[in-house]
């Protein structure tokens, strides 16, 4: 069971949140101006990364805040948590992260 | 003569507390302190079962977690328990014990069997055996086998012990308490650090309770009470004994499972908790498991009689138990030969070892010449006879490389057999924590190598084979993961003076040849004992072409069953590298997976048995509800009023009758679990416009409008009534079951996509009680109870809501309708619920006012022809699709949902549309769920046009309702469709869905 640190509580146990599926994904300005293939890029296409993936969670047996996790999908490393509209955190040199 | 193996004194028993037990219903004495296996080896008794393939004749082979064989069925009834090992089962007075899988009985040789089934039970047997034809299968193979392959019985009653769980966060947890985690615990405890320290054993000491040990001047049983009574003095540190940390998780998560009556006579155990399971959160693990000896693969090796040297150790130091008097022990390395001596010391013969290395030297090999045991150099055990308990080996010479032994061969007299293969560190909990294994040439085994998680290995596990590298390591990784937690580790301890032999060198030895090559013959080379896979079955897979070390665990069963493989999953590896021609290392393991060792269903469920299981939400009014006999429907964690039976009523004569007090009078409902969320902020409004399908934005003050919401694919996900309270103030109504998930998606756009929006949203299902009454006569209802109230039809108009006293209660009434009549949703502070309805009741009397439940709310709804979302709706249905696009506006530029309608899958004519639908024979109520279809007649597969959402008895209409989803079915009003039933087709007609008062004339009573 995952520890995930929620940036308004503290670390708490994956059994208090909700997941919420790949971050970074915003809903589009105006979905009337787009083409149908467009549309169903953002209603049904996500990554399946293997890695390091930002993700989305839901405090919600808890502050019931929206915020993102910086997570390794292979090995549950947990780089760290952000709000919402904040940059994801610098990947660790030992993961390969420059940036 | 009881008791006749053991030895005069010594062990870690209390031979002043004789313990009585029965095994097969025979009477035994053993002493407090002992295992069930013990107690019965020092009864002489080494027949425990029967192999589960084979039926041959199995035994006690180890002293702990890892054995293989001996399983028992254990206690009586309703606590018996199947496959529990006997060598960990603590000895309490009265314990009773049977062998599992003895069919017909344990002493008896069922040789036809063995002959008939010898050949068909190679590897593969099961995939094998379920490619014969399936008449044979259910008539012969299924029950033959499953009798003869079978183990213990599960209870056939209820579990009436208790079982709990307890969470605890520790900076630094422990795994095992033997040298190396006993100091490990003492290093983090010193720090400072909340230390948690577990052992499955009912003692901390690990290989020091088998071994006799001097370590800075004090016996091994003086130090580790010296160790423990320390650990037990420091506040932070919690001591779990008979605690097996079964599963390891994410991010340092683990559970323990804690036997904490089982060890007790019956009477001893009532009113306890049986099993504790604890649920860990740890900052740092240390891993020290230690680990477990393997066998040695040889020619008929399975005999009773034929054990790991350690565990010959064990019984004869911790126990006092002379597992045999006429030992022969076969080795590849050193430290076997301590079993060997020990033994010696304790009265039984050692007639020979048999060492695989032709050049054995070092401190042991000599102390066992110095007692003259006869030492065989570069031999090996090619052979066993005995049957039922082993009465002699036979050994030739090794021919190295060869495929067969053609050396002369030696029979030698014994009763026991001690082999070792060498040791294998337990690498399960660390393997299960995701962390890497690395094969070791030298000490011919897997270690830890990269982590994963936060955590430290210490001990055998980590490769530390000495009492003295145990200690060293388990203070080291003691101390790092103290560190790690943030606390600073005091000054390390001087290291003890330790007397113990030197550790020798071990040679690999995987595959013993007899005279025969390995799977011809009758002789069997088995590699593990609880599956009876042998070395042939390995090759056999091979030839099969199976490579995958995967696929071969699966083929033949090795690793599976209550033991995982401990004594065979290395054994199983290198026989299948020999034969691959791979490094060991190239062939993998298998995935180690939780548990560790078996845990009961009982202890996983702790207390969230019965009432305890679930939640359960009741509403204001429920105890009124049970004493006027309502019977109830699950509706999420709700209980609501299914509907309300009169003495010797059925089901649908009730029904009838709320349905038709309704249609004539009045009836009353609560409503009270419909969930209820505040919305307010400036921008509630143009909020509640982008989450609904119309336009909110103009809405009055005081009025109410029905709305739906739609995912952003388009498809209806809930429904409900919103009033507007105040400018910037709304209260939305949802489904009883949507509640949770509708605020979740409120929450979520106003956090995640529109954070601009300034509105915020509180749940209010739980503060007002709803009772509803609807009905021709509910305005004369309400009249009584609110006499100051407008009620004309001008003031309080159908859509709109009022503030004021009901009932002397203060109450927001609602005039929204879900049955097509008159109807007042009376809304009080949730605690007042039941006075109002008391009330309502009380007014309602002169019109013979009559509570009705979900069921009946159903029905009025569907003669109205309205939705109820998951009923009419899947995930997959449209607003169009339900015929609603009147509620979908085309003004709005936007709003969740929207872009999807003119999506060319969503756009589809021949979409499934909702439609009614009214039976050929009027009494004919479809099934819910039936599928439909144009034309019965073409030929199967018939294509299917739709299937039946809702349907019933309409005592309003009398006749026959119901609503479907068909294909295309706005544009098929009054063609035929059909459903195909079991055992006849109903013919009904595609009509309108709404059935009764198309005009709507009712709504004003
Ligand atoms: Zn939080």
């Amino acid at each position: 069971m995952l520890n995930i640190d929620c940036p308004w509580c503290g670390k708490r146990h994956e059994t208090e949140f909700r997941y919420g599926g790949e971050a970074h994904i915003a809903r589009p300005e105006d979905p009337a101006k787009l083409e149908d293939t467009e549309w169903a890029e953002f209603l049904f296409m996500r990554t399946n990364t293997k890695g390091y993936f930002a993700e989305r969670w839901l405090h919600s047996h808890g502050c019931r805040r929206w915020f993102n996790v910086f997570r390794n999908t292979v090995t549950h490393e947990i780089v760290g948590s952000y709000k919402m509209g904040e940059k994801p955190p610098k990947l660790p040199k030992s993961a390969g992260g420059t940036k | 003569m009881t008791q006749a193996f053991r030895t005069t004194s010594g062990g870690r028993i209390d031979r002043k507390k004789a313990i009585n037990f029965t095994f097969n219903g025979q009477s035994y004495i053993g002493y407090e302190g002992d295992t069930l296996a013990s107690a019965l080896l020092a009864n002489g008794v080494h027949l425990l079962g029967r192999s589960f393939k084979y039926h041959r004749p199995r035994g006690i082979v180890a002293a702990g977690a890892e054995e293989p064989n001996s399983m028992v069925q254990l206690g009586e009834g309703a606590t018996t328990e199947p496959n529990i090992r006997a060598t960990q089962i603590s000895l309490y007075e009265g314990l009773k014990a049977s062998s599992v899988n003895v069919w017909p009985n344990l002493e008896l040789d069922i040789s036809a069997i063995n002959g008939l089934f010898a050949k068909i039970m190679t590897a593969g047997f099961y995939n094998k055996t379920f490619m014969w034809p399936r008449s044979m299968w259910m008539k012969l193979y299924e029950p033959v086998i499953r009798r003869a392959a079978g183990w213990g019985k599960a209870p056939a009653m209820g579990d009436p012990d208790i079982y709990d769980h307890m969470h605890l966060h520790v900076e630094v947890m422990v795994v095992g308490g033997g040298p190396a985690g006993l100091m490990a615990a003492m290093a983090a405890g010193r720090a400072g650090a909340r230390v948690l320290l577990v052992d499955e054993q009912n003692e901390f000491g690990g290989s020091l309770l088998s071994r006799k040990r001097q370590i800075g001047g004090k016996d091994e049983t003086a130090w580790i009470a010296d160790m423990v009574a320390e650990l037990e003095a420091m506040p932070d540190v919690t001591l779990l004994r008979r605690s097996t940390a079964f599963g390891y998780y994410d991010h340092n998560y683990l559970c323990v499972l804690e036997q904490k009556t089982d060890h007790l006579p019956a009477a001893e155990r009532k009113g306890k908790v049986r099993q504790r399971v604890w649920h860990i959160r740890a900052g740092q693990v240390v891993l020290a498991t230690g680990a477990h000896e393997r066998p040695l693969v040889f020619a008929d090796n399975d005999s009773p009689g034929i054990m790991l040297a350690g565990s010959v150790q064990t019984y004869v130091n911790r126990y006092g138990v002379l597992p045999g008097k006429k030992m022969v022990l076969f080795t590849n390395n050193d430290t076997a030969y301590e079993a060997a001596i020990d033994l010696q010391a304790a009265g039984g013969d050692v007639v020979a070892i048999i060492d695989c290395r032709t050049e054995p030297t070092g401190e042991l090999v000599d102390a066992a010449r110095a007692l003259d045991i006869e030492i065989l150099a570069g031999h090996a055990i090619t052979g066993t006879s005995g049957g039922k308990r082993v009465s002699s080996v036979e050994v030739r010479k090794i021919q190295k490389g060869a495929k067969v032994y053609t050396t002369i061969e030696r029979n030698i007299d014994c009763d026991l057999v001690a082999m070792s293969g060498g040791w294998s560190p337990v690498v399960h909990l660390f393997s299960q924590s995701q962390g890497q294994l690395e094969y070791d040439e030298e000490k011919v085994c897997f270690l830890p190598g990269k982590s994963r998680q936060a955590q430290q290995v210490a001990g055998a596990l980590a490769g530390q084979f000495s009492v003295k590298e145990c200690l060293a390591g388990g203070y080291k990784a003691g101390a790092d993961a103290a560190r790690a937690t943030g606390f600073t580790p005091k000054r390390k301890p001087a290291a003890p003076e330790i007397d113990e032999p030197a550790v020798g060198s071990v040679e690999p030895y995987w595959i013993v040849p007899s005279s025969r090559p390995v799977g011809e013959g009758m002789a069997k080379h088995f590699v593990d004992l609880q599956n009876d896979t042998t070395a042939a079955d390995i090759e056999l897979a091979v030839r099969e072409g199976f490579e995958s070390v995967e696929h071969i665990k699966r083929y033949t069963l090795t690793g599976f069953g209550t033991d995982q493989g401990k004594t065979s999953n290395i054994n199983a590896l290198a026989i299948l590298s020999g034969i691959l021609d791979k490094p060991i290392p190239k062939v993998g393991t298998t995935t180690f997976r939780p548990p560790y060792t078996p845990v009961s269903y009982g202890a996983l469920a702790g207390r969230n048995l019965g009432d305890w299981s679930d939640p359960v939400r009741v509403t204001s009014i429920h105890d009124w509800h049970v004493k006027n006999g309502a019977l109830f429907e699950n509706v999420g964690q709700w209980k609501r009023p299914w509907y309300f039976p009169k003495q010797g009523e059925t089901m649908q004569e009730a029904l009838n009758r709320e349905c038709l007090a309704v249609r004539n009078s009045v009836g009353v409902l609560d409503a009270s679990t419909l969930g209820k969320i505040d919305i307010r902020g400036p921008d509630a409004a143009e909020f509640l416009n982008r989450i609904y399908t119309n336009a909110w934005a103009k809405l009055g003050i005081g009025r109410v409008r029905y709305g739906l919401m739609c995912h952003e694919d388009g498809m209806v996900f809930d429904d409900g009534t919103t009033a507007r309270l105040a400018e910037d103030r709304f209260l939305m109504t949802t489904t009883t079951g949507g509640a949770a998930g509708v605020l979740d998606w409120l929450e979520e756009y106003l956090q995640t996509e529109w954070p601009e929006l300034k509105v915020y949203c509180t749940s209010v299902t739980e503060q007002w009680a709803t009772v509803s009454i609807t009905g021709p006569k509910a305005g004369a209802v309400l009249e009584k109870l609110a006499p100051e109230m407008d009620l004309s039809h001008e003031n309080f108009p159908f859509l709109s809501f009022k503030e004021g006293e009901v009932a002397g209660i203060n109450a927001r009434i609602f005039r929204i309708s879900f049955t097509g009549e008159l109807t007042y949703e009376i809304n009080v502070p949730w605690t007042c619920g039941l006075a109002l309805w008391k009330a309502v009741m009380a007014a309602g009397a002169e019109f013979d006012i009559t509570p009705y439940g979900t069921e009946s709310m159903h029905i009025l709804r569907a003669e109205k022809g309205f939705i109820i979302v998951g009923q009419e709706t899947d995930g997959t249905t449209t607003p169009q699709d339900l015929g609603m696009d009147w509620i979908v506006s085309k003004k709005k530029p936007d709003f969740i949902g929207k872009r999807s309608f003119t999506r060319s899958d969503t756009a589809r004519p021949d979409r499934k549309q909702l439609v009614g639908l009214l039976t050929e024979t009027p009494d004919d109520v479809l099934p819910e769920g039936s599928q439909l279809v144009f034309d019965p007649n073409v030929p199967k597969p018939i294509p299917m046009a739709g299937h039946v959402t809702s349907s019933y008895y309409s005592a309003a209409l009398g006749r026959s309702i119901a609503l479907a989803l068909v294909k295309g079915g706005h544009g098929r009003k009054g063609q035929k469709i059909f459903a195909p039933l079991d055992k006849r087709t109903v013919t009904a007609e595609i009509v309108d869905p709404v059935f009764y008062d198309k005009e709507g004339d009712r709504l004003n009573g």
